[in-house]
């Protein structure tokens, strides 16, 4: 947590975490942060350029297009992070228990795992969502399942290297037991590169998200979401530019600052050769 | 005779590997046979190079690695049959100081954390103060407490490893290559350091080691080993070399004093692969002294005073 | 005559950190010169200078000269440096495992060398390098020259890494810790190997060692370096008879002889100090026991003892024996 903070006083880490934060801040508090509602349809006021009235201008139904951003946000960033969230908790398990036992359940994980692997992320979710069905649910779940693979690999490779580490041999030395040094050692060694590449992975999932709006899978109107309202600005790229252009600054500018944060904290940690090794 | 407080009897560890789709099933017998009594406040050296089972042992004596056969007995009860719960306590009587100081601790640890882990383990209370007491035994001051691994210099993590090997007051502690990979400054501390500890403590040490010199300098008896197998017992540290392989070692082993310079006289070929010992003497290859019978037959371990596994001895 | 390699007053940086200050030495073809210390000491920066690698890793010369027969290094460019290297100055790593590409086979490894510094065609560098994995006696050359790395054992490999070196004819030898990852045994292989080197062929060889005993059984001159000044630098018998230094003293110290009684045996308190925090005056003093004031605010300076050694000390012993 203290590398958190330390990720901070680095310039470029300062930079994206304060637009981490900020996105953070106007997702919570989306619905006080501007005098207009993202739903009601305001047709004599469709299609205005920015304006100091609506900051970012208006939609084809005149709804404000800022306060569609942050409430987009709210969707976008919550999709994803508690896709991922569940993903890495899932893949945690999964990956400690095939590192710890091996033999036999470790290969039928792995080879699940890497069949997984070589398929694309967005063909995964694609196929879950057909299957789920469209909405928030299908595409948390979608994601949470495209990502699994990552986060079980990457634990089952940082459980495997530890194992072998003399301090776990000095732990049994004492008499400990397997809770003892799964809960007390391993874990808590595997859970800093895990947890960054999950940030790094929320950034994917974003776009992933953002995909599966475009394509009108993803939250079902009227909820906004960064993906369905590029989807709607992008037959009026030319009319009203504006509504296109924003979602996906949003999306770009937040994803860029997701990766250059997880960067900042893994030269921090000092964890980059330890996330090479389990890709 | 009293009862010795560690006894090794005909211990063996055997390692499989391969037997997958494309490679084929080969074992090697890392330990092959040890019979070994210490006795309390002895200090008894094994040397013997890569290869030869002795870190294989270490971990053999402590269970770590299970044996393949043979029994361990502490103060003549056999570690070897004990179910779990009863090893973990038979663990505070043995404790164990590891080769490589950085990764022995873990590094999430303060030193604090690593000397309250033995307690904790085994659910043990550890007395206010305690870490203090540690850290000073093994000349740390009370400050490093709060100290993460990597702020520490080697010399001050391996006296951290000890004071953790310490925390539950064992009566036996195995030592592997401790100094291995300290510069001699500090290997001389962490020896002295021992040494001290042994005298006011009355420990009992097996000290594993590939320094001939470092082993005759702080061991009251040596063992030496040889692909798996104790080739000779020297019973005294000065004792003078009765196998062919200890008089090599011996040889090969420079004095640090120049008026003393003699031609390096090396051992001819390496060390074989343990994977295809030779039926023989695993030594008769390199020997100067192999003849036919050491070629096809595997010499014993004579039980002397001062016993040795050769056909021809010096 | 000067010497084939002399440091005088070398100082290097890396950085802001001035990690060598003032390394003077001198080595003569024949001869077999120890570089001794603890980690840290600055031993391995001051081959890199010796060889004109100090920009591989980002370092400089800030003051005195690496002059290699006659020719001041800092006056050749990057090219000339490179003819120096592998031509007249062969380097032997500590660790043969990660010195040797694992997929090239072992001959052409050797190979390559004496066809870019001697400008040999492929058959007659082949035939030099038979020759050489002769010379180092390793059995059935030819068969381990189509060898691949990963096929021998540690000895082995060091044998092809000092075969390597030879093979651009070189007149110095600078070997890091040759031994260190070898078994004992083996050890005494590759020593005899380097010392026949010397003897045979009247090559200069740069031993740098943390062995006490490697440097007492082989070693012509020592120089003791700590904190990456130079301590002391004297021929090897009186460096152990009499060390000048209290730190040379101390090392001396610190290993096991025959027949030392337990208990005799005495570490250096304390460790060696990083560059960051580099103490005042004499950098041994919070170690010495001998230190006082002076030690403690002035730098000493490397004078000349009799024998025609070199110490840095305020309370330096005679040191003649």
């Amino acid at each position: 947590m203290r590398a958190v903070l330390r990720a901070f006083r680095r310039p470029m880490g300062a930079i994206a975490g304060g637009w981490l934060l900020a996105m953070i801040f106007v997702a919570v508090f989306a619905a006080w942060l501007t005098p207009y509602d993202y739903d009601i349809q305001a047709l004599k006021e469709a299609y205005q350029p920015p304006s100091p009235a609506h900051w970012l201008g208006t939609d084809e139904f005149g709804r404000d297009l800022l306060t569609r951003l942050f409430h987009g946000a709210r969707t976008s960033l919550s999709v994803s992070s508690i896709a991922i969230g569940i993903s890495v908790l899932c893949g945690m398990v999964l990956g400690a228990a095939a590192g710890w036992f091996g033999g036999r359940f470790d290969r039928a994980v792995t080879v699940v795992v890497d069949l997984t692997w070589s398929f694309p992320e967005i063909l995964i979710a694609l196929i879950l969502v057909a299957i789920i069905g469209p909405g928030t649910t299908g595409t948390m779940a979608a994601i949470g399942v495209a990502y699994l693979a990552q986060f079980t690999r990457l634990t089952r490779a940082q459980i495997m290297m530890l194992k072998g580490e003399t301090f776990i041999e000095a732990a049994r030395s004492l008499g400990a037991g397997n809770a003892h040094i799964l809960f007390r050692h391993l874990l808590p060694n595997a859970l800093a590169p895990v947890l960054v590449s999950a940030m790094l992975a929320t950034g994917d999932a974003i776009i992933l998200e953002a995909t599966l709006g475009f394509f009108g899978l993803g939250a079902q109107p009227p909820t906004p979401s960064w993906g369905a309202m590029m989807s709607a600005g992008s037959a009026l790229v030319f009319k009203a530019p504006w509504i296109i252009l924003f979602p996906g600054l949003a999306v770009a500018i937040t994803v860029v600052a997701i990766n250059l944060f997880g960067d900042a904290l893994i030269a921090e940690l000092d964890i980059r050769a330890r996330m090479r090794r389990a890709a | 005779m009293t009862q010795p407080l560690i006894q090794l009897r005909a211990l063996t560890r055997r390692f499989e590997t391969g037997g997958g789709w494309f490679t084929p099933a080969r074992s090697m017998t890392a330990v092959r046979a040890v019979d070994l009594a210490i006795a309390r406040g002895e200090v008894v050296g094994v040397v013997g190079e890569s290869g030869c089972g002795k870190s294989t042992l270490a971990r053999l004596v402590l269970r770590l690695i299970e044996p393949t056969s043979g029994q361990i007995l502490l103060d003549g009860t056999d570690l070897t049959a004990l179910p779990r719960a009863a090893l973990r306590a038979a663990r505070r009587r043995m404790a164990m100081v590891f080769q490589d100081p950085y990764s022995s601790l873990d590094p999430r640890y303060t030193v604090a954390d690593v000397l309250a882990e033995p307690f904790v383990v085994q659910r043990r209370p550890m007395d206010k103060g305690a870490a203090e007491a540690m850290l000073a035994d093994v000349g740390l001051p009370a400050s490093v407490a709060a100290s993460h691994p990597h702020q520490l210099s080697g010399g001050q993590r391996q006296r951290v490893g000890i004071a953790r090997a310490l925390a539950l007051r064992p009566d036996f502690i195995v030592l592997d290559e401790p100094t291995a990979s300290l510069d001699v400054s500090i290997q001389a501390q962490i020896i002295e350091l021992l040494s001290g500890l042994r005298d006011r403590l009355g420990l009992t040490y097996l000290f594993i080691s590939h320094d001939l010199g470092l082993v005759r300098y702080f061991c009251d008896r040596i063992v030496v080993m040889y692909l798996g197998a104790v080739v000779e017992v020297l019973p005294r540290p000065d004792a003078a070399p009765r196998h062919p392989y200890t008089q090599a070692l011996m040889q090969s082993n420079l004095s640090p004093d120049p008026s003393r310079r003699r031609a390096i006289a090396p051992l001819a070929g390496e060390i074989p692969s343990p994977f295809s010992l030779p039926p023989g003497c695993a030594f008769a290859g390199r020997c100067p002294r192999a003849s036919d019978r050491c070629r096809t037959e595997r010499p014993a371990l004579e039980t002397a005073e001062h016993p040795v596994a050769c056909f021809h001895p010096i | 005559m000067s010497a084939l390699l002399q440091l005088s007053g070398v100082s290097v940086a890396i950085g802001k950190a001035h990690l060598l200050e003032g390394i003077d030495l001198a080595l003569d073809r024949g001869q077999i010169l120890g570089l001794v210390g603890e980690s840290g000491s600055g031993k391995s920066l001051t081959a890199m200078a010796a060889m004109g690698l100090l920009p591989l890793i980002g370092g400089r010369v800030t003051a005195g000269e690496v002059r290699f027969d006659g020719t001041d290094l800092s006056t050749l460019g990057e090219a000339g440096r490179r003819h120096l290297r592998g031509r007249r100055i062969g380097f032997v790593t500590q660790n043969p495992m990660t010195a040797l590409d694992p997929v090239q086979r072992i001959g052409a490894q050797i190979d390559v060398v004496s066809r870019l510094h001697l400008g040999l065609d492929k058959a007659a560098a082949r035939a030099r390098t038979l020759d050489l994995m002769a010379q180092l006696r390793i059995p059935e050359a030819a068969a381990v020259a189509e060898a691949w790395p990963h096929q021998l054992s540690g000895g082995m490999k060091q044998r092809i890494v000092i075969a390597m070196a030879l093979a651009g004819d070189p007149d110095l030898i600078i070997a890091d810790e040759p031994t260190t990852a070898l078994d004992v045994t083996v050890q005494a292989q590759i020593l005899q190997i380097l010392a026949g080197l010397v003897r045979d062929r009247g090559l200069a060889l740069m031993l740098i060692t943390h062995d006490m005993g490697v440097v007492a059984q082989l070693c012509d001159r020592v120089a003791v370096l700590y904190a990456g000044r130079l301590a002391e630098e004297r021929a090897v018998g009186p460096i152990f008879a009499a060390p000048a230094h209290p730190y040379t003293r101390a090392l001396t110290l610190c290993i096991p002889r025959e027949g030392m009684a337990r208990g005799s045996l005495h570490g250096i308190p304390g460790a060696v100090p990083s560059a960051a925090a580099y103490p005042a005056g004499c950098r041994f003093h919070p170690r010495c026991a001998r230190a006082d004031a002076t030690c403690r605010a002035t730098v000493p300076a490397l004078s000349a003892l009799p024998d025609g050694g070199l110490v840095a000390c305020h309370h330096a012993e005679p040191g003649a024996p």
